[in-house]
This record gives structure tokens, C-alpha cells and sequence, in this order.
């Protein structure tokens, strides 16, 4: 039998593990990036990684920051896999540190942990404030190691396109673009794994990088895999507006004590640090007195929301808050989170030391992604050997990293995302090699019509689009799409407005096939590949806006106030564990609980029988069909979640 | 405000074989710019200052937030990443070219590929006995933190390189960013396992001989990265190793 191997598209974090554990175990792979992969979104990471290690005595434990995990993602996620993750955190934190990654100290030599939000414990590893930059060079070193040996063999400034499928649907290689060259060719490989990322440039300006378009996912979509949760998408409280793009300001400053404020007299014009203590609100302060400015980011961009637009108190009468760190020594800020201050000094100007930071929600991370199977142990846990471990609905193709969908249900919490894209990437290793060798052959013994059709289709597809000579401009078009995005499918989400948006994108689907290819040059060309791509941020924009429209609930980060019920505020969460246990003893009785309490419950009921389920977006050939899957919700009962 | 403008000075090629040339653009100018999103600009509308319709300036970029390391190019004389270059600061007509120590892919796009070599040559990275559970590592002071994080934060971004009068074209120099990764992982408690290859790497030609000490890398680095105290660091290690060789001890 020739030579088994496996291809790795995509070079950031969940891409870098998946290539290295799969080389631990002698199989070959052939790793594919867009860009030089230490070049990858993943340096963009700021605040740091999870996991229970319980270095400051608090009692944190794994899982507790299981519980943290699934509360944070108002139950969404899929538990065993978040069991799995968790429990494996503090082993992924060693591995690191012994790979080198320079974590911050305390003072006796041990590893460092910061607060972050959803949790009360100190539970984020931390290398100052570029922590996505020192795990990927971390594991850039790693994979470079097996280069050298000639396990791996990496291609950069090459664009996944689409999978090749045998005839029955198995997955059994990719077609690739050379962004060099243009030339297009189909590559064979036993498994294939997505680690593309996320899709954030669908909405133009994010925190994203610029290659975050999605279009790998999207291409997967589109030849049949099923997409999770698309319309799950995180909004992150606390970023700075640019023209090219929105800065974060990481978490992890206000896990290092930053606070959020505004004047409390709207419009005042006075410099930030003239006005009084008690001049001033600090509205998540007050309003969570247990959580403060770590509330979960769904909880904080709807708090910022509410503070700007409905109560008109945004600094200076825009939709902007005060990040406030001034309290701290310039010495303790450069140790713990020089790398973003600088950021915000360089891009704006004003030091973030001496100023407070204004800043704004952005559009940050999709907790949704392409669908992805696991098989669980009787005891909740994940069995590694299983070949099922982040397979896509389309045999031989795997995803894993941003680009999967079951971790972080309707809300992701800080420092989980380097977590699950390692985790994911190691977990999966030993079931691609399981799945790879279980084959009966070869990828590389397959008949090359296969993919010599693929291929063809492919370069056909570019020839057409280089041959595209309407009125419309790729870029700008874009920029109208990631407008309407924007705009209605962000933070507060409205169902006509949702559905205007439907038929809005539908329009620039139409649109799209007036545009004009801007340079049809054969040598290092970005112009087709940006047309191919807007094509699939079109068709992922439906299936994010289709899915926000037909679910009707308020979950996480999709926010519908339409459906939004209130939770008394005298309620406790524990109240509907006793509730559903009544239940089931048939020992519920009209004043077991406050008529307004009771009332609650049975409306949380009902809508979680409905609507807590995974959205599941398949394509019929012009968009996206929606339907429902149950989740693993068997470890942790559900509840209604309570951060004040 | 209307009529103000920004114009751009850039220097262009369509290949690596082809010749160069200038191509001026006139944009509007919007507050808050930087190079990128002034090239951004360009590409939705890509016209030049004579009126004519032109194929959209070719660059690479990625995170826009200065840690990739990808947008790397001259401006106005001064190498630098093309995210962090705001408008207002700079003095117009701005000019744009690639690094010129690299061949040019297109444009403004250069192939870097010779420091990513580099750090192959040098091993770059620490040796592992696995990816399995093996307990914590090795207890670290915060001042040994502290040096290796600011060594590691380099990003490849060739700063230093196109700044050496020694790092050229037709040499093999590996030049300072990778001296600077050698003593990153020679600092480290396993890393430092395979110490004396990465020396014997270094002391080999187009290694830290080749250093003229111009020390202008350091005064280039994007991240304040201490690139001199690195060379000679590791120049010491060199020659202890050199000695110790000679002497058999
Ligand atoms: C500013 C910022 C700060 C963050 N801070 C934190 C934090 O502190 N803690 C945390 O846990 N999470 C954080 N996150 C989230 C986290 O960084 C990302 O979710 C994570 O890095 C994604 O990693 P990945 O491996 O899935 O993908 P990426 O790192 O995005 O890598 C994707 C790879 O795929 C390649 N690729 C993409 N498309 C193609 C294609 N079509 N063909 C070929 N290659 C392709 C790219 O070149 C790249 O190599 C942050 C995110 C942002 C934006
Ligand atoms: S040492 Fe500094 S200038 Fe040189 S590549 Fe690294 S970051 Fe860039």
C-alpha cells in the first residue's frame, strides 16, 4: 500500500496541534496555509488560556470550569466534549509550558494565573498580553521540528478550495490554489481536517484578521457538510474603532481590575479624569456586584448596548465607554499587559496608563462553525481513539478550532478559545490516525480521474470568475454586505429586520454575479480568490441571518427581546433544580415556589423543549435549510443562568 | 475636510523578473488612516493619479494589529509594518516599497521564506519526549520569564534584516532575529539540551561571523527586541564552545 497521509488545512492554533499529535504518531501530513502559518490569526490572541489549576488555593477545580463552560454558553455546548476539554486543560497548560511558552511567574517560580470573565477564579495562563502569539510559535517550533525530519510537509500561500470526493461522498483529498502561481491542482489524503478559523470578516471590520473569512467552511457547506450554530456570533464588549479594522482591548484587562464607566450626566463634556468618583457609573459594577466587569461578553455587550442606546449615556453621546486602568502602576500594567497598551497607544495615540481607553462592542468570534461528531465514554468523557472525533457529515473531512461549532454553545467564554482549538487539534489526532489506517487503501491508489474532475471543475470555476466583467467592485460590494450585517445582525436582533435581511443578501447573491474581476493577471493575484471568497461569505452571511431569524428565543448571544423573559430578580438558579424535581415526583404544587417565580420556570421550560437544540444549516442549492439536533445535556442539568 | 487628500507614491512590479515602476494615487482623505486601510481604499477604486483604471496594489497583511509580523515595508524610507503607519504622522507624498532585501513576489509583496530557513538552520525550538501527559515543567523566576518574553516575541517581520548592511541578497547570513531565537532556546531548561548544534550552527558560515556590529537591527526591531545584547550573548557562547572544542574539555 502507498504511503498513507493526512492534510491539515490551515496553520493557526487547532491546525498546528492536530499536525504535530498526528506526526507524534509516524503519519505523514501535508500542511496547507493561506498565509506562512506564524503568520496565522491565532497571534492575535491576547489575554490568555484556560485551565483549573487551582494555583492560588481558590478551590477552582476542572470542573467547575466545566460548569463555568456550559453556564457561560447558556447550555448550548455539547457536555462531554466540554468535560473532556476541561478536564484535560491543566495537562494542555503543562504541555505548553514545557514546549517553552514563556507563561508569566509568580514570584516562587510557578505558572501565573489571571481572573477572566464568566468565572470567580484565577484560571487564565497568561504570557503577558500576546499569549495567541507565544502558544503558536510555540507549536510553529514543534511542527517546524517534524519538517525538518520530513514528516510534514508544509505549503504556504496556498487557498483550500473544496474537498474531492470519491463516489461515495468520502472525502479523499483537497483541491488546492497556489496564490503564487494560480495554478490549481487537487492534492490526495486519506483524511482531510479543517483548521480554518473563524468567519469574522463577514461582517467587514471585526477583531478578526483579514484572511477570517470562513470560506473554507463555507466551500464544505456548500458541497453538502452540515453548519451548527451559525448564528451564534460573539460580540466582544471592549474594542477600539479603526478604519481597517477593530482592536480588541483583551479581557484580561479587566481581569487585571480595568473598569467600565460612563459619566453619569449623558453628553458631559468634561475630561474623563475631572470627573468624580461619584460623578461616575460603573453600571456593571453595580449592576453584578458578584461578576463586576467580568460578566460574560454577551452580558457585557448587551450592558454597554443598553448604557449607550436606550439610556443615552455613552461617552460623549457616542456608542463608546470608558476602560479604566489609570488606578494601576505603569510597572504592573507594562509586566501584565504591555502588549495591548502598546496597541492602543500606537493605534490611537493616547496612553492607556495615564488616559482611560474608550472603546466599543465588536464583532469577535463565531461560537458556530461546521457540524462535528464525538463519541462520548459511558462516564461523560471523550473516547480518543474514535475516528468520529470532529468528523464533518461528510466522511474524511474533520474540523477543528473556530471552525467547529460544539464547544462554546451560545456564548464562548474568555480564554476557552486557545483551549478548544489545542484541545480540539491533540483530542482528534489518534481517531484521524485510527480512521486513516482503518482504510483499505490508499488515497494515492484511487483512480486519478477523481481528481483530475475536481481539479478541473475548480479551474474551470476560476476561469469563469476571472472572466467576470460587470459594474460591480468586489471589495465595495463586500463592504455593503458586511454593512447590512452589521447593522441587523448584531447585538440586539429584531425579526423584521432579520427577515429584510434575508432578502437583502439574497439580493447580493444576484449582485454578485455582476462583478467585475479587477486584474484577470495570472501571477500572485489576490482579485479572483477575494471574488471566489465574497461568494462564500455571501452564502454564510444567509446561513448566519437565517438562522438568527428563525429562532425565536433569547439565548447567550443572540439576544431577541421580543422573546426575552424576564427573570425576577430575587430568583435563584438552584429554585429550577428543585422545580424539575417536583416535576418528576409529581410533587409540584401551585405555591411550591412564587406565583412570579413559578411562572418563570414554566416559561424556561418551554422554551428550552424548543428551542435548546443546535441549528443545523444544509444547503439546497440556493441557501440554506435550517433544522434542529438534540445536545448532550446529560452532566450538567440546565438552568437559567445568574451573574449578579 | 471634502478636499483633502492623501497620495501615495508606490512602487510596483508585476513578477519577480519584471521591472519596476512608480505609480502615484491620489485618494480622499478619511480621519483615522493608516497605510492598509488607505490601500484597502485603493482597491475599491483603483485608479491612478492620471485618471487611468489599474489593476489593485498587491500587499500582504494579516492581523493589523502589529503581531504577525506580515506587513512589513518601506515607508518613506523607514522599514516598518504598513498596519501600525498612520496617516497623520506621516508626511506626504507617502512612498511605498517592498523590503528590499527579499525578491519580490509582486508589488509590495516580498518572499521571506529565508528567515523562516533560518530558524530551521538554528533549530529553533525545544526537544520533547512527547505530546503526552508528562506533569509541569520546570519552575521559571519572573525575571528569566521576563528576558525570554521579550526574545520571544519576535515575529519574523525582517525589520532587522532589511536594516544590516551585512544581511544581502547574494549571502547567506542568517542574520539577527534568528541569532536572538538561538538565544531564546539556549536559555531554555530543555531547550538548552541541544545548545551546542544551534552553536555549532551559528559558528558555521553565514553565522554570527558575519556580524559587523553596524547594530542598526536593534534600532529597526518593531518590538524593542534587545537584538545586539543577543549577538553578543550568543558570541560568547561561540567562542566558549570554540575553546572548549579546541581543548577537548
Ligand atoms: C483579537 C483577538 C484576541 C483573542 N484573544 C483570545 C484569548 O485571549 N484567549 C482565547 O482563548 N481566545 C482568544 N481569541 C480567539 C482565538 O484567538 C481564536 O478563536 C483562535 O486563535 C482561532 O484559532 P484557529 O486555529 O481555529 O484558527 P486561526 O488561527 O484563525 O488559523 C486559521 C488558519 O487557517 C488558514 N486558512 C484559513 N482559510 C484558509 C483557506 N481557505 N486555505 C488555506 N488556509 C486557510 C490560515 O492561514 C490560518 O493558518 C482572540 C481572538 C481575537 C480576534
Ligand atoms: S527581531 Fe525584531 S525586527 Fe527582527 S524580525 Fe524579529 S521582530 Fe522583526
Amino acid at each position: 500500500m502507498t504511503k498513507q497521509r493526512a492534510i491539515v488545512v490551515g496553520g493557526g492554533l487547532a491546525g498546528l496541534a492536530a499536525t504535530m499529535k498526528i506526526a507524534e504518531q509516524g503519519m505523514s501530513v501535508l500542511l496547507v496555509s493561506f498565509l506562512p502559518v506564524k503568520r496565522s490569526h491565532s497571534v492575535c490572541a491576547q489575554g490568555g488560556i484556560n485551565g483549573a489549576v487551582n494555583i492560588k488555593g481558590e478551590g477552582d477545580s476542572p470542573e467547575i470550569h466545566f460548569y463555568d463552560t456550559v453556564k457561560g454558553g447558556d447550555f448550548l455546548g455539547h457536555q462531554p466534549l466540554c468535560k473532556d476539554m476541561c478536564y484535560h486543560a491543566p495537562f494542555i497548560i503543562y504541555l505548553l509550558d514545557r514546549m517553552g511558552v514563556p507563561f508569566n511567574r509568580t514570584p516562587e517560580g510557578n505558572l501565573d494565573f489571571r481572573r477572566f470573565g464568566g468565572t470567580l477564579h484565577h484560571r487564565t495562563a497568561f504570557s503577558g498580553a500576546t499569549t495567541g502569539q507565544q502558544l503558536l510559535y510555540a507549536l510553529d517550533e514543534q511542527v517546524r521540528r517534524y519538517e525538518v525530519e520530513g514528516l510534514v510537509e508544509k505549503i504556504e500561500w496556498h487557498e483550500y478550495l473544496g474537498a474531492v470526493q470519491d463516489e461515495d461522498g468520502k472525502c479523499v483529498g483537497a483541491v488546492i490554489q497556489n496564490l503564487r502561481t494560480g495554478d490549481i491542482r487537487a492534492e490526495r489524503g486519506d483524511a482531510v481536517i479543517l483548521a480554518t478559523g473563524g468567519p469574522g470578516v463577514v461582517y467587514g471590520r471585526s477583531t478578526n484578521s483579514v484572511v477570517c473569512t470562513g470560506t473554507a467552511t463555507t466551500s464544505a457547506y456548500l458541497q453538502g457538510a452540515k453548519y451548527g450554530n451559525g448564528e451564534f456570533i460573539q460580540i466582544h464588549p471592549t474594542a477600539v474603532p479603526g478604519r481597517d479594522k477593530l482592536r480588541l482591548m483583551s479581557e484580561s484587562a479587566r481581569g487585571e481590575g480595568g473598569r467600565v464607566w460612563v459619566p453619569r450626566k449623558a453628553n458631559d463634556q468634561r475630561d474623563p479624569k475631572e470627573i468624580p468618583a461619584e460623578e461616575r457609573l460603573y453600571f456593571l459594577e453595580e449592576k453584578y456586584p458578584r461578576f463586576g466587569n467580568l460578566v460574560p461578553r454577551d452580558v457585557g455587550a448587551r450592558e454597554i448596548y443598553n448604557i449607550c442606546v436606550n439610556q443615552g449615556l455613552g461617552v460623549h453621546g457616542d456608542m463608546k465607554v470608558y476602560l479604566d486602568l489609570t488606578h494601576h502602576s505603569r510597572e504592573f500594567l507594562d509586566r501584565r499587559l504591555g502588549g495591548i497598551l502598546e496597541i492602543y497607544e500606537k493605534f490611537t495615540g493616547v496612553d492607556p496608563r495615564e488616559e482611560p481607553m474608550e472603546i466599543f462592542p465588536a464583532v469577535h468570534y463565531s461560537m458556530g462553525g461546521i457540524w462535528t461528531d464525538y463519541n462520548r465514554t459511558a462516564d461523560g468523557f471523550i473516547d480518543h481513539q474514535s475516528p468520529r472525533n470532529q468528523m464533518t457529515s461528510m466522511e474524511g473531512l474533520y474540523a477543528a478550532g473556530e471552525a467547529d461549532y460544539q464547544y462554546h454553545g451560545a456564548n464562548r467564554l474568555g480564554a476557552n478559545s486557545l483551549l478548544s482549538c489545542i484541545y480540539t487539534g491533540l483530542m482528534m489526532g489518534p481517531g484521524v490516525v485510527n480512521y486513516i489506517k482503518n482504510q483499505k487503501g490508499s488515497a494515492t491508489d484511487l483512480p486519478s480521474s477523481l481528481f483530475d474532475q475536481a481539479q478541473q471543475q475548480w479551474q474551470e470555476k476560476f476561469t469563469s470568475i476571472k472572466q467576470m466583467k460587470g459594474k460591480e467592485n468586489p471589495y465595495k460590494l463586500h463592504t455593503e454586505l458586511s454593512e447590512t450585517m452589521m447593522s441587523n445582525v448584531l447585538i440586539v436582533r429584531d425579526n423584521a429586520r432579520l427577515a429584510a435581511t434575508v432578502e437583502k443578501i439574497d439580493e447580493y447573491d444576484e449582485r454578485w454575479k455582476d462583478v467585475e474581476c479587477l486584474d484577470t493577471s495570472d501571477w500572485t493575484n489576490p482579485v479572483p480568490s477575494f471574488v471566489n471568497q465574497l461568494y462564500n461569505m455571501i452564502q454564510l452571511s444567509k446561513v448566519i441571518a437565517k438562522g438568527a431569524l428563525l429562532r425565536d428565543e433569547f439565548r447567550g448571544a443572540h439576544y431577541k427581546p421580543e422573546f426575552e423573559i424576564n427573570q425576577p430578580s430575587d430568583f435563584k438558579p438552584e429554585s429550577f433544580l428543585e422545580y424539575t424535581k417536583l416535576k418528576a415526583e409529581r410533587g409540584l404544587k401551585q405555591d411550591s415556589f412564587k406565583p412570579d417565580h413559578l411562572e418563570y420556570m414554566r416559561l424556561y421550560e418551554e422554551t428550552n423543549e424548543k428551542w435548546l437544540k443546535s441549528s443545523i444549516a444544509t444547503f439546497n442549492g440556493k441557501g440554506p435549510d435550517i433544522s434542529y439536533e438534540a445536545i448532550d445535556t446529560s452532566l450538567i442539568q440546565p438552568r437559567p443562568r445568574k451573574y449578579d | 475636510m471634502s478636499n483633502k487628500t492623501i497620495t501615495f507614491k508606490i512602487l510596483r512590479q508585476d513578477g519577480p523578473n519584471q521591472p519596476s515602476f512608480w505609480e502615484t494615487f491620489v485618494i480622499p482623505y478619511l480621519p483615522n488612516s493608516n497605510v492598509i486601510s488607505c490601500l484597502m481604499d485603493i482597491q475599491k477604486n483603483p485608479i491612478n493619479s492620471e485618471g487611468k483604471k489599474v489593476r489593485p496594489v498587491v500587499w500582504e497583511c494579516n492581523c493589523l494589529e502589529e503581531v504577525c509580523g506580515t506587513c512589513t515595508m518601506v515607508i518613506n524610507g523607514k522599514t516598518r509594518q504598513s498596519c501600525s503607519a498612520l496617516i497623520d504622522k506621516l508626511m506626504q507624498p507617502i512612498t511605498l516599497q517592498p523590503l528590499s532585501k527579499f525578491p519580490v513576489v509582486r508589488d509590495l509583496a516580498v518572499d521571506r521564506s529565508r528567515m523562516f530557513e533560518a530558524l530551521k538552520r538554528i533549530k529553533a525550538w525545544v526537544p520533547m519526549d512527547g505530546y503526552h501527559d508528562l506533569g509541569p515543567g520546570d519552575k521559571i523566576l519572573p525575571d528569566h520569564q521576563g528576558v525570554a518574553y521579550k526574545l520571544s516575541e519576535c515575529m519574523t517581520c525582517g525589520c532587522c534584516v532589511e536594516a544590516c548592511p551585512q544581511y544581502s541578497r547574494d549571502n547567506n547570513f542568517v542574520g539577527a532575529a534568528a541569532i536572538s531565537q538561538a538565544r531564546l532556546f539556549n536559555m531554555h531548561p530543555t531547550g538548552k539540551l541541544i545548545a551546542n548544534e544551534r552553536l555549532d550552527s551559528l559558528m558555521d558560515d553565514g553565522g554570527i561571523a558575519a556580524c559587523g556590529n553596524a547594530q542598526n537591527c536593534v534600532e529597526v526591531c518593531p518590538k524593542s527586541i534587545p537584538l545586539t545584547e543577543s549577538i553578543a550573548e550568543m558570541g560568547r557562547q561561540s567562542s566558549k564552545r570554540f575553546w572548549k572544542t579546541l581543548f577537548q574539555i
